[in-house]
Parts: C-alpha cells; structure tokens; sequence
C-alpha cells in the first residue's frame, strides 16, 4: 500500500513541477491583431555572458529603421545608454515591451539617456512590427547580418539564433553599469530600469576606473 | 500518517489547487453571460474610495478588497488594458473624454463608474499609465496576470459593461475586444444596453 501510494505521489510530484514551470503569462495587444507567434515557454536563458558590469560596453555599428548607421561610440561623453535587446519581432512578450518605454521618454531625458532597441531581425521585419507601435522616439537597430553579432558580443545570443530579452545600462563613459538578463519569458519590471537609470546621476560604486 | 506521506497529501493538495485554477482560466465573459469571481484592492487613495462608493457601510470597514458588484453605480465600464499596450495608449484620451462627459451629465453622474485593470502590470507600471494620460478614474494593477486570466487573457483593450441591480445581482451587456472609439456613440450605447 505505502509503495502505491509513493508511487502517486511521485506522479503528482511529476505534475506539479510540470505545472508550475507552464506556459509563460502574456497580455498581448490588439495593435497585433492574430499576428503574433506564441512559440510557448522557453528555456529562460541560453546563453553566457561576455560582459559584467564595470567592464567598457563593446562598441558596435548596427543600421537602424530609419537607414542611418547608428554606434555606440557615438553617445560617448555625451547620452547614458540603455541598450534593449529583444528576442525576436511577432512575438507575444516582446510586441509588448517596447511600446511601453515609448510613453516615458521624460524618464529617459530627465536621466540623460538614450534607448536602442536591437533585434535580430531583418529592418523589413522590423518595419512591419513596430508600425503597430506607433512612433518610436528611439532607434531601432537591427543585429541582422552578420546574424547577431552584436548579440554574440554581449554573450547574449541564445542557441536557436535570437538574442535574450537582456537590458544594458551603459553610463557616458562607456562603462555597463547594469545588466539585466533573467528570463527571456517575462519583461524586466519597468521600475527597475528607472532605478538603475537614476542609479547614472551618481558616481559608480568605487569611483570611477 | 508519517512525515513523508503528509507530505505527498500537500504536494497533491497544490497540484489539484493548480489544476483547477488552471481549469478556470477559461473563455472572457460573455454579455448576458457571468463574470468571473474576483475582488480588487480597495484604493487607498480617497478620492477613488469615494468616487467607487466604498468609504461607507459596514461592507468595507477592514476589508481590504470589494467586489465590482459593491461599486456604487448602476452601470459599471471595466476596462482591461495595458501601459505596454499601443491601442490603450492611443484609445486613453477617449476613455478620459467618456468619464468627463458622464461626470458632467447631472443625469449619469454617480450612475456610471469606470474602472481599468492593467493586465500584467505591477503598481508602479500602472502608475506611469495614470501619470501619463492623466488618467482620473480608479486603475488596479494585475501584475501577475491573475485577472487577466480569470478574463480568458483577453488581448487589449477590452471593454464589459456591467449593470447592477439593487439586490447585488447584475448582468453584463457588453464585453468586447478593442477600442470603442467615439465616447458619445459609446456612451449612447451604454445607456441603450443598460437602459438607464
């Protein structure tokens, strides 16, 4: 009796781990219509860092939406940086994700930061995806070819080929000051983007290198 | 009963308390249908308490959650948006113009309340919604998703208009996907489906 009941109890055991780790909760949009590709759960990260905080950000040039070339270097001494990379256009967690930092660009200019959107995809993809955003105030890069160069260079680039849901804070000397890279299934809560952001008005913690 | 075996009764206890949550994450409400079984927070902030009716009677005295049915109002309009959301984003000036005008109509003032819940929104993200489009209604964040599930986890903005009875029995008359986009076509609507 107690080995059949061990063994239901196993079973239930088995299920609530499968439960409890279950499809991620999503709000989607209907600017996306039935557009968006719901590829389930995934693995919350797949990838190994290349960068910690307090090391120089790599540079990069990346094209953006609008045809101009857009590099990191160019903000040096000039913006704090926030750097979002999503995992891929049309799907359910990111299509809902930037066109939130859309209507705080106050929070952004009052911390003398500037935001890049990056994605793998292609500009055509990302053309058609953020126009049902609205207007973007910030570029969106696309780290297309050579596939997710840019991606790689973080340590951020997962092993089907499309970046973790990561944010990097890089401060005006060009120094990461913040990542975040936790799980590719949920969106980092807004409120701790716009603490590590104001985190920037301050010196980093053991001064400057 | 040993240790282990009290311990296997809770782990099955959880797994069937998860599988019939799951089981009731069903299909959004539908008009003429009922709405799924969920409180609020009752707001802290005064001003919302009063404009929701739930700063006096017994009902509320250390209760921490109300029910929309409690809501003092004939006619409830439950929005469930989004501060990710463009469509809310965009339809929020309407939704403030629909308030105004039921606030100043002396005949629907204080008979038609509105509420929003930000589906997947913690308090601060719901905030940043208010502060932004000046929102002046009450808004509830949700930024578990535990509403929004209990909706059906209904794309947004979605729209239920609900009418209340005296006797705490209500009915909904409209539950639908999408912007509603003219406050006063929405409004006349409103007031046909209710018929108040």
């Amino acid at each position: 009796m107690a080995k059949y009941f061990r063994s239901v109890a196993a079973f239930f055991m088995a299920a609530a781990l499968f439960l409890l780790s279950g499809p991620a909760a999503y709000c989607l949009s209907d600017a996306f219509k039935d557009n968006v590709y719901d590829r389930g759960s995934m693995k919350p990260v797949d990838s190994v860092l290349k960068v910690k905080v307090g090391d120089p950000a790599p540079d990069f040039t990346l094209r953006s939406l609008s045809g101009e070339l857009v590099s990191l270097s160019d903000y040096r001494g000039k913006k704090n940086v926030m750097l979002s990379f999503i995992p891929a256009a049309w799907t359910p967690v990111c299509s809902d994700q930037w066109p939130g930092y859309n209507i705080v660009k106050d929070i952004f200019d009052s911390n003398d930061a500037i935001l890049l959107g990056i994605s793998v995809d292609n500009i055509p993809t990302l053309y058609s995806w953020t126009n049902q955003m609205g207007q973007l105030w910030f570029p969106v890069l696309s780290d297309f070819y050579p596939h997710g160069e840019v991606a790689s260079r973080f340590g951020i680039l997962r092993s089907e080929g499309i970046a973790e849901r990561a944010v990097f804070i890089i401060d005006k000397q060009g120094i990461i000051r913040y990542i975040h890279v936790k799980d590719i299934n949920q969106r980092p809560p807004l409120e701790v983007l716009v603490r590590e952001l104001e985190k920037l008005q301050q010196p980093p913690a053991g001064g400057l290198k | 009963m040993n240790r282990f075996s009290a311990i296997c009764a809770l782990v099955m206890a959880a797994v069937l308390a998860v599988m019939v949550g799951n089981a009731c994450a069903g299909a959004p409400p539908q008009a003429g249908g009922t709405l799924p079984d969920f409180e609020l927070a009752v707001p802290q902030d005064t001003a919302a308490r009063n404009y929701l009716g739930l700063s006096r009677g017994l009902p509320f005295m250390g209760k921490g959650t109300f029910k929309v049915t409690q809501i003092k109002a004939d006619v409830v309009i439950l929005e469930i948006f989004s501060m990710y959301c463009p469509h809310c984003q965009a339809e929020a000036p309407t939704v403030n113009a629909l308030y105004e005008k039921i606030e100043k109509t002396v005949s629907l003032r204080g008979k038609i309340k509105i509420i929003g819940i930000g589906a997947g929104n913690n308090a601060y993200e719901v905030d940043t919604f208010r502060k932004k489009y000046q929102i002046p209604f009450p808004l509830f964040d949700d930024g578990d998703f535990v509403l929004h599930k209990k909706f059906g986890e209904v794309r947004t903005p979605y729209f239920i208009v609900l009418r209340n009875y005296p006797n705490g029995s209500y009915r909904i008359v409209y539950s639908k996907l999408g912007a509603f986009g003219n406050a006063d076509s929405f409004l006349n609507l409103v007031i046909k489906l209710t018929g108040i």
